[in-house]
Order: structure tokens, then C-alpha cells, then sequence
């Protein structure tokens, strides 16, 4: 009788698709996701991009510059990408770079102030010559950690001389002094230092200790906020997915049950139908949208208010992709049990990829472009900078415009798919 | 049995084709793949007519229905409604279509559904609000006008999925099978309303399994085969049709089996269900059918004469065979 039992419950799980691939497809998918970022199984590994400024061009500076050149898991910036082959722009400067971290281009930047190498290392936090200046964003946590840590070790390890003459100097203060031959000896050991510093023979791949460096940080976006803008995109966008394709699926019901049949039967087209049906639910998503961020700006002190604009574009935008998102899913089933497995498929894919579950810097490089493809990475993106980076409405235009695209382009296929029900 | 004939002196619309007719369908064919679901079908129906489809299951009479509304595009042939033709905008209008399913919003109530089928049909303003209220009370659910459809019984959401067909007044009203799953007393009460609404002048085409139906409300009917009609005209033609002046004897008998089976072979009958089911040229030729069946030892044990139906022209017609 078990047997019997079991049996029909497998015949009954082997005719339903929607199970099985719930069943087996969402775990395989999610397990490959998870082990690429987190498994290091990914050939390209997560760089972080530091934009650095030399405004001292002192020896030291130098050597430090070409130590975190040096360095494997950074990509140092020291000018603006060219949009035009052969055309270089001029140098990062201390105010370009500030402003190249509040738009989001690398969430460091490393400015070596003039005066640097006069005093560039001190032991025991007495020095008097001026700091490197570390600005952040601050919705990375990651990166200014790392980038100081990679700094000081950049220190230890590209600049040995100016760390022996630092070491010479207390020796002379606090122990009496070299003897002549002592000094001699000395001076040509660093004079083989400088010249193997100069033939790249230093490989900077000590490990890094204590903090000889002095380091000034400094947040420029994302001052005294936290991640709850952040979050509410993040988390908003996924169930605004969920809710979108669920609407739609009403679709599937009216088809089913004949109401589709009967309205279409009246002076109702299918192209006013699927356009009321997609207006109604980007005014759902957007209704949600609302309803999450107020609730951040009641509860959680979200500053809502000061960027109604944005949040009003970005939200508007955001519901319409979505919206037309849960369409296309919805004309491309036949069946409620096939809309719920394929949109759980495809919406925890897209959240996971796209940065609903994890920020998208935490990734591998070809993850975050691939995240790219996703309406949750650009809509994230577009609210995280009216929350974050306090963008005025006009500079969202690329978030605007490849949310609208998407919006547009996924509607225009769904129609086209929904022909199958217009006539037979 | 009467055919009514496609030519007319009607005026003709900008589209050529004749306006006063309510709907003609010409030579219609609609295929399915390999599978020919209608196969040159052509009918008319006339001005306050109420026109009954009968047919077995698959027997095509849905995609004529779809055809009519403009939901199937057909492979060959025409559909016009006052001239217009099928899926028009003007077609939309004049027709009204009851589904055989309930098409309706399970959670919108009744005044909210007749409300926004009749706004899919364009009405607005005090025209839609005087069109719900007269569904409402055509189909005796104003009292239940705030309630949800979901919550309705079987024989109300009919009711209501007719007055959903018909709240734009529509000139040529499309039943189909409206009487499906409701028990006798609400029945009656769809009947009132066909009846009612017929009164009103619509022309009917009412599609039904139950020949009873078919006999009290149309005037004419289509038995429709394998995607063909087979027979059409009024009851009594197609009685006529199929039996002539010939009269159904139903027996049933008791005596040995072998004896039973010879008897009925005799006289060109057959067994249904225990019952032997002849057919005889004249009412007076019962008595010597009788006296056969005591040559042979069979004993009578009740006997029915009755002039042929239009379930004997159905089932004469279209056989026995289950079609499911």
C-alpha cells in the first residue's frame, strides 16, 4: 500500500514540469550561483578599483604608487578612462577624484599629498609630515579596509630603503649612532635596494604589518547614512517581481476560465488589454514601492522626503520594467503551476545575479556584468544614487533609460507572444 | 424539411453584403491541422428567429460560434452580422455572446462585472448604469446585485453570465448550452428570460444538448455532424425529414432471448436498453406487430406509440455511437 502511494505520487511528479524543475533545475542553479561567488571557482577574480593621485612626485610617492600597481586584487586608476582610442584624458586630481568617487567610478581614492617624501613612514605614530588622504564611498564596506591594508603593506614592501633610512634615523636618536664603517656598509646595502627597486625586483608580496603610513580617511558619499535605501531597492525590487508576475498571471486565469474569450469577443483588442493590464500593474509595483519606502522613512529615518523626485522617476521606471517583466513571463505560460516555477526560477536567479541578495561589488567581474542583464542590478543602481550619492533626476538618464527599454522591449514580445491567444 | 434559400432582396451594405439579415454564414470551413472542425457550413438566421444547434460532442457547433464572434479566423467561407463582417467592430456590437463557461470575475460582484463587460462594450454614464439595472432584473439577481460572483449558486452565475452577454442589448444574442449543470427550477427561469428577451426581437442562436430545449424555444434547427449540417428546418420538418408519416412503437417483452431478437429483426427494429424500439408506417399496423410477437410465445409487458421527436431525428441522424 506504501508502495502504491509513493508510486502515484512519482507518476504525478514526473507529468507536472513545473514541479520537477522546481524540484531540480532552481536548486542546480542556485548552488552554481552561490559557488561562483562565494566557491572561487570563477576565473576572474572581484578587483577593486582605487583611483590614486600623486600630488607630491617625490621618490617615495613613486615607489609607492608602483607598490599598489603592484598589487593583484587592485586596478589603479590614476586618469579617467578614454571614451576615444588614442585620446588621453588629463590626471585624476584631488577634487576629480572626490567627485569620480561620489558618481560611483571606484569606491576609493588615494590622493599622495605634496610633501609626502619628506617624511613619508614614521614608527610609533610621530609623524609630522602630511597624511594620504583615503575618500570612500561608504556603501562599500569592502574596498577602503582593504585598499588601507594594501597600502601599508605596499609600504613595507616597495619602499625598503626609505624604511631603513627611517630605521637608521631612530637608531641614531635612541641608540648612539653607526660607526663609520657600519654607515658604509649600510649605504651600499641600500644603494642595492634602490637599484633593485628600480629594476622591479622588489615584488611587494610580503605581508603587510602595523601602519608606518599615516592614513586619513575620509567618506564623501554615504556620510552619516546607513544601507536602508540600499536595502529597500534591493529587497523592494525582488518581491516587485514576484507581485508583477503573479498579477499577470491573472491572465492566465481569465484564458482559463473563458472571461478572456468573452472580452475579447468585445470592443476590447488585445494590444488595450495587455496595455491595461501592463498600466495596472506598474501602478501596483509602484504602489508597493511607495509603500516599502515609506515605511523605511517612518521606521528606519530613510530620507524619503529630500528625494521625492528621484525616488518618484526611479520608482515609476522601475514598476514599468517590472510590470512588463511579469507580462512577458505570463504570456509565455499556459498554466499558473508553469508561471509560478518559471517566475520563481528566473526572479531568484535575476535577484541573486542582479544584486537583490548580495551587492553586486561583493562579485566576480563577470558576474557583475552579467548582472547587468537584470531589471533588479539598474534599478538598485538608480536608487542608490538618489539615495546615496544624492543624484539630481537628470543624471539617472542611463538607469531611465535602459529600465524604459527593458519595459518597452519586454512588452513588445509579450504582445507578440499573446497573439497565440487572440485568435485561433 | 425546409431550407431557407441565401438569396434575398435585402439592401446591401458598403461591404456588399446584405444589412437586414442578423447573421449569415456562408460556406465556412476550419481546420484544426487534419482536422476539418467545420466543413462548408452555411446558415442564415432571420430577424427575432431563434435558430437551435444541435450536434454530438466535437461535432464543430463551438468553432462555428467562435467563428461567428470573430475568435476563430476561418480557412474559407464568411460570416457577416447585419452585413458586417465577423470580428467588425459594427459585428462586435450587434452580437452578443453567451459562453458556455462562466466567464465571469469571481471576485468582482454582479452589478461590478455587468458594469465592466458593459464598459468593454463602450457603454458609459447613465447608459450603463440603466443597462446594469436591467440585467439585473432580467436576470432576477437585483436583490443580489452586491454580492460576489464567486459566492453565487450554480443557477444564479448562469444567470449572470448571461446578463453578462447581453448588457449592451445586443441584436443577435449567441447561447451556448446556457442551461449546462442548474436544476429544473432555474432552468425555467433562463427560459423566461430567453423568452423575454426574444420578446425584445433579438435573434437567437442557441446551441443545446437537451432536445426538450431545443423543441420549446427555437423556431429552427441545425443538426450539425462532423462538422457539416445534416439536417435544418423546423421541428415538425425535420420529423418529417427523418420519419415521414411513420410512428415509434417502444416494447418491452418477456419471453426467451433468441425468440425477442428474431422478433425485433422481423420488423426492422432495434434493442435500446432491453427496450425493442420499432418504427411503423402507420399507427393501425401496431395490432398485427403485436399479434407476431404472441405467435411467438412473447408476452407484452407494456407498449408506447409516439409520434417521433427531435431526439429520435437526433440520435436517427447522428447514431448512437458515443462521440466522447
Amino acid at each position: 500500500m506504501i508502495v502504491s502511494v509513493a508510486r502515484t505520487a512519482l507518476l504525478s511528479l514526473r507529468r507536472d514540469r513545473a514541479a520537477l524543475a522546481m524540484s531540480f533545475i532552481l536548486p542546480i542553479a542556485f548552488f552554481s550561483i552561490f559557488a561562483t561567488i562565494f566557491g572561487g571557482r570563477h576565473d576572474s577574480t572581484s578587483k577593486i578599483n582605487v583611483i590614486l593621485v600623486d600630488e607630491d612626485h617625490s621618490p617615495a610617492s613613486l615607489d609607492l604608487a608602483r607598490g599598489l600597481e603592484r598589487e593583484d586584487s587592485l586596478v589603479v586608476l590614476t586618469r579617467p578612462p578614454s571614451k576615444s582610442k588614442g585620446a588621453e584624458l588629463p590626471e585624476y586630481t584631488a577634487a576629480t577624484a572626490e567627485a569620480a568617487v561620489k558618481a560611483g567610478t571606484a569606491p576609493v581614492a588615494l590622493i599622495i599629498p605634496a610633501g609626502f617624501g619628506q617624511n613619508p613612514v614614521s614608527f610609533g605614530g610621530s609623524q609630522t609630515g602630511p597624511a594620504i588622504q583615503l575618500l570612500n564611498d561608504s556603501s562599500d564596506l569592502i574596498a577602503p579596509q582593504m585598499v588601507a591594508g594594501l597600502l601599508q603593506k605596499a609600504a613595507m614592501t616597495s619602499m625598503p630603503d626609505v624604511m631603513a633610512e627611517e630605521g637608521m634615523k631612530y637608531t641614531d636618536k635612541y641608540i648612539g649612532g653607526f660607526t663609520p664603517d657600519q654607515r658604509s656598509r649600510m649605504k651600499s646595502s641600500m644603494d642595492q635596494w634602490r637599484k633593485a627597486e628600480s629594476d622591479g625586483g622588489v615584488t611587494g608580496k610580503g605581508s603587510a604589518s602595523g601602519g608606518p603610513i599615516a592614513v586619513k580617511s575620509r567618506a564623501v558619499v554615504g556620510e552619516n547614512k546607513d544601507m536602508v535605501s540600499f536595502y529597500a531597492a534591493a529587497i523592494g525590487v525582488m518581491f516587485l517581481l514576484f507581485t508583477a508576475s503573479n498579477s499577470a498571471g491573472v491572465l492566465l486565469d481569465e484564458a482559463e476560465s473563458g472571461t478572456l474569450d468573452r472580452v475579447l469577443s468585445s470592443r476590447v483588442t488585445m494590444t488595450t488589454l495587455l496595455a491595461g493590464k501592463l498600466a495596472y500593474n506598474t501602478l501596483l509595483a509602484f504602489m508597493q514601492l511607495t509603500v516599502m519606502f515609506l515605511w523605511g522613512w517612518a521606521v528606519f529615518k530613510l530620507d524619503l522626503l529630500t528625494h521625492i523626485p528621484g525616488f518618484l522617476v526611479m520608482g515609476l521606471c522601475t514598476a514599468f520594467a517590472v510590470a512588463a517583466f511579469g507580462m512577458l513571463l505570463a504570456s509565455i505560460c499556459s498554466t499558473r503551476a508553469q508561471l509560478g516555477a518559471l517566475s520563481t526560477l528566473v526572479i531568484l536567479i535575476m535577484s541573486s545575479v542582479g544584486g537583490s541578495m548580495f551587492p553586486r561589488f561583493m562579485m566576480p567581474a563577470a558576474m557583475q556584468k552579467a548582472g547587468l542583464f537584470t531589471i533588479n542590478a539598474w534599478a538598485i543602481d538608480g536608487f542608490t544614487n538618489v539615495f546615496w550619492r544624492d543624484y539630481p533626476v537628470q543624471q539617472l538618464w542611463p538607469q531611465v533609460c535602459v529600465l524604459l527599454a527593458i519595459g518597452v522591449a519586454l512588452s513588445l514580445i509579450a504582445r507578440r507572444i499573446a497573439r497565440r491567444w487572440e485568435f485561433a | 424539411m425546409k431550407v431557407h434559400s441565401m438569396a434575398d432582396a435585402s439592401p446591401r451594405s458598403s461591404s456588399g453584403l446584405p444589412e437586414s439579415i442578423p447573421l449569415e454564414v456562408v460556406s465556412l470551413v476550419k481546420r484544426f491541422g487534419p482536422v476539418t472542425a467545420v466543413d462548408g457550413i452555411s446558415l442564415e438566421l432571420r430577424g427575432g428567429e431563434c435558430l437551435g444547434l444541435l450536434g454530438p460532442n466535437g461535432a464543430g457547433k463551438s468553432t462555428l460560434i467562435r467563428s461567428v464572434v470573430g475568435r476563430v479566423i476561418p480557412d474559407a467561407g464568411r460570416v457577416a452580422v447585419f452585413g458586417s463582417p465577423a470580428g467588425s467592430l459594427e459585428a462586435r456590437a450587434a452580437l452578443g455572446w453567451v459562453p458556455q463557461e462562466l466567464a465571469l470575475y469571481p471576485r468582482l460582484t454582479c452589478r461590478e462585472n455587468l458594469a465592466a463587460f458593459g464598459r468593454y462594450h463602450g457603454l458609459s454614464g447613465g447608459k450603463l448604469t440603466e443597462s446594469v439595472a436591467w440585467c439585473l432584473d432580467w436576470a432576477a439577481l437585483a436583490d443580489r446585485a452586491g454580492d460576489l460572483a464567486k459566492n453565487l449558486s450554480g443557477g444564479m452565475k448562469r444567470r449572470l453570465n448571461m446578463a453578462a452577454g447581453i448588457i449592451h442589448r445586443p441584436r443577435v444574442v449567441l447561447m451556448d448550452e446556457p442551461t449546462v449543470g442548474v436544476d429544473p427550477q432555474s432552468r425555467n427561469r433562463i427560459f423566461e428570460m430567453i423568452e423575454a428577451l426574444r420578446a425584445e426581437g433579438a435573434a437567437m442562436v442557441y446551441t443545446t444538448h437537451y432536445m426538450e430545449e431545443a423543441e420549446r424555444l427555437c423556431d429552427r434547427v441545425a443538426i450539425i455532424d462532423h462538422g457539416r449540417i445534416i439536417a435544418q428546418g423546423s421541428h415538425e420538418e425535420l420529423v418529417q425529414s427523418a420519419f415521414a408519416s411513420r410512428s415509434q412503437v417502444l416494447a418491452r417483452l418477456a419471453g426467451p432471448p433468441g425468440e425477442i431478437d428474431a422478433w425485433v429483426e422481423r420488423h426492422a427494429g432495434r434493442l435500446v436498453d432491453g427496450a425493442a424500439e420499432l418504427t411503423i408506417e402507420d399507427s393501425t399496423l401496431i395490432a398485427g406487430l403485436l399479434d407476431d410477437a404472441a405467435r411467438s410465445g412473447l408476452k407484452l409487458l407494456d407498449v408506447t406509440m409516439r409520434r417521433p421527436n427531435l431526439e429520435s431525428v437526433f440520435l436517427h441522424l447522428t447514431g448512437r455511437e458515443l462521440r466522447d
